[in-house]
């Protein structure tokens, strides 16, 4: 890539004039080794890459490449229908592993793409730059010789003098915004470097884009917690559900705060094909930031609007139900009371859910286990001996709590860490009555007497929750600023036009002044031609035509033409 | 619990009818267009551009008073050797003439439209431009009253979609027209996009007038979906273009090689009645060129939404993957236009496989890809 500031002060004229016919600092397109041995192929390669076509070329691939990501299920965003996917395809399922198929944008492929690909940015944009400091710190390109050959021309006789018709072309280029360089007998002038700003711009706002992917990957985490109304939440790693950190943000950097849950609402479509479709859910908490949890501020987490807190953002994600029950042993001792989450199944908010009571002595005083497994259902049908318990609407209109019941040892006693949602049943027996597994359905307010004395379990009624995403992810401003620049960037990449207007005013042999004008703009842009026009008639005024044919030919205004006098300089040349 | 807010069924049922209303219409448009292409296959094929003949005009209004007017002109040579001239007058006390200089080499013409000299054809153009200003009234009454029904945006799942996307093609087309710009020959085109268009709407994506799920409970619901609209409409209006330069190009190859029917055997009148070769390839180029910017705008948007939404501005759904693949795909054809040796002919194919990604993020990840932007409302 020439750089101009090294350019000898007097290069040969046609390398003069095809710089003065490039309008970009694109790198030109180069073949072939440049020297020889190692350095001369590696110097090869590094132009390959940063050449327009080879860029051309990563761009496709990048795109090529993301394809599958779209259509094979991705670890990242859904591990459980990885697993059911693997789970149906047992042949292809080592292939595509090997081919990191599951994890496609972070495999090493992919990577390997965009990291060409800002490689090849980063060889490109950075001499671009300093070439286009160049170009700013240069006078905009001398005239070609041949101004004919240009895309835009014209060309008058005029009796005026031609050095004043140079300073006024001048003058006026000035005023129309230009830059412009008075020459020895010519006016070069360019205008609309801000497409050239705005395409370095651009490319540069890519790097930004990618710092703040970067960044944001190494030092964000995010945790889930469910919170049941009426509960609060603080938050640190033993309160949450689920945490995963990156390399900056580990459990030991959680930020701190917390929030009590006040009370849920949500509203459904009622009528219609989309009937039980959620219309809208908000979550009413207070919340507190540092270690003084008695400043509490209001606030609502709806879907679309998360609430900053101190670092974090709070989203709201999932809601569902949570029964109230309470189990009283065999001496009308309470040993468990109070809600329990249920995980809903389908849109209609059908939940399934344990209820592990641990502190349970039989009939006897013997120390025993009991577990609920169970459904809730917020509106039951009124007969559901076909369909299996499910629920006909998410809102808790006709609520149901249906449970079995088991006994002996739940394992929690083991300390090994086990699924809430889930009841491990190896050393448990499912409680029968009449040769039948012991079922209950229970509204709100009713109790179920065990069999075989083991005591009542009373439905009280329940609790609404929400699920939350607590996420604290920097490099987000870094990312935006970077689109923005992008747009910006581009706004003046593709619409600014940038173009050369050269005026040359001669004397010819014959005495008189031969005006040439002539543009030049890429070939998208059809300005060129109107705004030679325009100033070809302000021209008018300091250099009137005369009558008569110009000597404009295919050749420069020639010197083998027969000499005469000069016109005496315009008096009234704006100078 | 609370009840949503409810839909009026009688303007939603309205609301569908006007639908089918504007199809209908924009039916008889498309058919008086195939009446002004064949009518004006009929007459004589004037090669020379209505441009020029507006010029012609110009230099003789300007050569009216050119006893005290200056004239200048200035020939413009166009990238594959055409010319084109201007002239400007100004005012001076003594006339005079400023001569230009050209390549000489062969013109490059925009053909005339699809009338041809015929006044037949013309006047069935006329018609089917007038039967598409009522069915973009129509249509637009259709779209306001679906989304009064609701009072919200209408723009909550991929019939809604559909519906507003095809009107902003038939709007950005009669804007052209409105601009005294001789865009008609695009009328055939644009109507039977905006048929099928409408017609997977109405029979594959149909889905009632309803409130939206909270997800979509969002003012960038109004600036990122409104802004994906226009760049549907626009692409597609691109697209169009980019065929016709492909056809128009290659029937100017066959004339070239001494053939004298268009490509698959089409009549040569149809070809020659299309603006120049160059003349689409700069509007599809000028096109995509415009909405690329809005287009990076409408992903971002997207990702700032998602941010709300998710609390992820990135996390390659379907839907997410694709608009990124449409848009490196756009970035890679405004990159092959500005590279020696990818003008032409194979940026243009890069230009439709672009369109391509696009129409599959619209209809195929919604129809074939479950991801989170599951309020297609369809399957
Ligand atoms: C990260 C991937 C890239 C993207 C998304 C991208 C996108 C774009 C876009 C949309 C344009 C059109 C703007 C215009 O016409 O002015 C453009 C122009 C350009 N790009 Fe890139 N680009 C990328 C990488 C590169 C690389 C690696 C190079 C250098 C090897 C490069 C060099 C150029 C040049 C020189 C132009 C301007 C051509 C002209 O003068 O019009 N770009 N780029």
């Amino acid at each position: 890539m020439s750089d101009t500031r090294t350019r000898p002060p007097e290069p040969p004229e046609d390398i003069a004039d095809a710089e003065a016919e490039r309008l970009s600092s694109a790198p030109a397109e180069s073949d072939g080794p440049t020297g020889i041995g190692v350095l001369g192929w590696f110097r090869w390669m590094w132009r390959q890459l940063t050449s327009m076509r080879v860029a051309l070329i990563l761009l496709f691939m990048l795109s090529l490449a993301a394809i599958p990501g779209s259509l094979i299920p991705q670890t990242s965003q859904n591990a459980f229908k990885v697993d059911t996917w693997k789970g149906t395809h047992k042949a292809l399922t080592p292939i595509y592993e090997k081919l990191q198929l599951f994890d496609v944008y972070s495999s090493v492929w992919f990577s390997a793409i965009y990291i060409l690909l800002f490689v090849s940015l980063a060889g490109c944009i950075i001499p671009r730059t300093w070439q286009f400091v160049g170009v700013l710190r240069a006078k905009p390109p001398a005239a070609p010789r041949n101004l004919t050959r240009m895309p835009v021309y014209a060309a008058w006789q005029s009796d005026a003098d031609a050095e004043a018709v140079n300073r006024a072309a001048y003058q006026r280029l000035k005023k129309r915004g230009f830059r412009a360089h008075l020459g020895n007998s010519a006016v070069a002038a360019e205008k609309g470097y801000l497409r050239e700003v705005g395409n370095l711009l651009f490319h540069f706002s890519l790097f930004a884009l990618l710092a703040g992917f970067a960044w944001a990957s190494l030092a964000s985490g995010q945790g889930g917690k469910l919170v049941i109304v009426g509960q609060g939440y603080s938050n640190t790693m033993t309160q949450l559900d689920d945490f995963s950190g990156s390399a900056f943000y580990t459990s030991n950097d959680l930020d701190t705060f917390g929030f009590k849950l006040d009370g849920f609402t949500a509203t459904y479509q009622t009528s219609g094909d989309q009937m039980g479709t959620a219309r809208e859910y908000a979550a009413h908490i207070r919340y507190w930031k540092g270690a003084d949890d008695t400043k509490l501020t209001k606030g609502d987490i709806q879907v679309n609007h998360p609430l900053e807190i101190g670092g974090s953002k709070v989203f709201l994600i999932g809601h569902g139900y949570a029964p109230v029950v309470t189990v009283k042993n065999a001496k009308g001792e309470t040993v468990y009371t109070g809600p329990t989450a249920f995980l809903p199944q389908d849109g209609n908010l059908t939940s399934t859910g344990v209820i592990k009571v641990n502190d349970y002595g039989d009939k006897d005083g013997k120390k025993t286990q009991l577990g609920f497994q169970g459904y809730f259902l917020p509106t039951a049908p009124v007969n559901f001996d076909q369909t299996g318990p499910i629920s006909l609407f998410p809102a808790a209109a006709e609520p149901m709590l249906v449970l079995t019941a088991w006994a002996g040892d739940l394992g929690t006693d083991s300390g090994l860490p086990q699924n809430v949602y889930q009841l491990n049943t190896t050393h448990l027996t499912q409680l029968k009555q009449d040769g039948d597994i012991a079922r209950a359905r229970l509204k709100p307010g009713q109790g179920w007497t065990l069999p075989n004395g083991y005591g009542t379990v009373s439905f009280d009624g329940y609790q609404e929750w929400a699920s939350f995403t607590v996420s604290h992810r920097p490099g987000n401003a870094v990312a935006l600023t970077g689109a923005v620049c992008a747009i910006l960037g581009l706004i003046g990449s593709l619409f600014v036009q940038r173009r050369r207007i050269w005026v040359r005013a001669t004397t010819t042999p014959d005495g008189r002044t031969l005006v040439e004008v002539a543009g030049l703009a890429r070939s998208e842009s059809a300005k060129i031609a109107e705004e030679l026009a325009d100033l070809a008639v302000d021209l008018q005024d300091d250099a009137p035509a005369t009558e008569g044919e110009p000597a404009a030919s295919d050749e420069a205004p020639a010197s083998d033409e027969p000499s005469g006098p000069t016109s005496p300089a315009d008096p009234n040349s704006k100078e | 619990m609370q009840l949503a807010s409810g839909v009026d069924l009688q303007l939603a049922d309205l609301s569908n009818k006007l639908i089918y209303s504007a199809m209908a219409v924009y039916l008889i448009a498309m058919f008086a267009h195939m009446f002004e292409w064949t009518f004006g296959s009929k007459g004589a094929v004037a090669v020379r551009s209505a441009e020029q003949a507006t010029l012609a005009a110009t230099v003789a209004a300007a050569n009216e008073p050119a006893k005290a007017a200056k004239q200048v002109t200035v020939t413009v040579a166009s990238a594959n050797g055409g010319t084109t001239t201007l002239t400007r007058t100004a005012l001076a006390d003594a006339g005079a003439t400023v001569v230009t200089s050209g390549r000489g080499e062969a013109e490059e013409v925009d053909g005339p439209g699809a009338a041809g000299s015929s006044e037949k054809g013309d006047l069935a153009g006329r018609i089917a431009v007038s039967l598409t200003v009522l069915g973009a009234v129509l249509h637009v009454a259709a779209v306001v009253t679906r989304g009064l029904s609701v009072m919200r945006w209408p723009w909550g799942n991929m019939y809604e979609f559909s519906c507003a996307f095809g009107f902003t093609m038939v709007a950005a087309y009669l804007g052209l027209l409105v601009a005294k710009k001789k865009v008609r020959w695009l009328g055939l085109p644009v109507m039977v996009a905006v048929l099928l268009i409408l017609g997977l709407a109405v029979s594959v994506l149909y889905t009632d007038s309803e409130q939206l799920v909270p997800a979509l409970h969002s003012y960038w619901l109004a600036i990122h979906v409104s802004t994906a609209i226009i760049c549907g409409g626009a692409f597609y209006a691109a697209f169009v273009a980019t065929l016709l330069y492909l056809a128009k190009d290659r029937f100017d190859q066959r004339m070239a090689a001494g053939l004298t029917s268009g490509p698959l055997g089409t009549s040569a009148s149809i070809w020659q009645r299309l603006p120049a070769a160059g003349t689409l390839d700069k509007l599809s180029y000028r096109i995509n060129a415009m909405v690329f910017p809005l287009w990076t705008f409408t992903i971002i948007a997207g990702a700032i939404w998602a941010e709300a939404a998710w609390g992820k501005y990135w996390e390659w759904d379907p839907k997410e993957t694709w608009s990124f693949i449409t848009w490196v795909a756009y970035a890679a054809y405004l990159h092959a236009r500005a590279t020696a040796g990818w003008k032409g002919r194979k940026a243009a194919y890069l230009a439709l496989l672009a369109f391509a990604c696009w129409l599959f993020n619209f209809y195929g990840v919604n129809i074939f890809v479950t991801g989170k932007h599951s309020y297609a409302g369809v399957g």
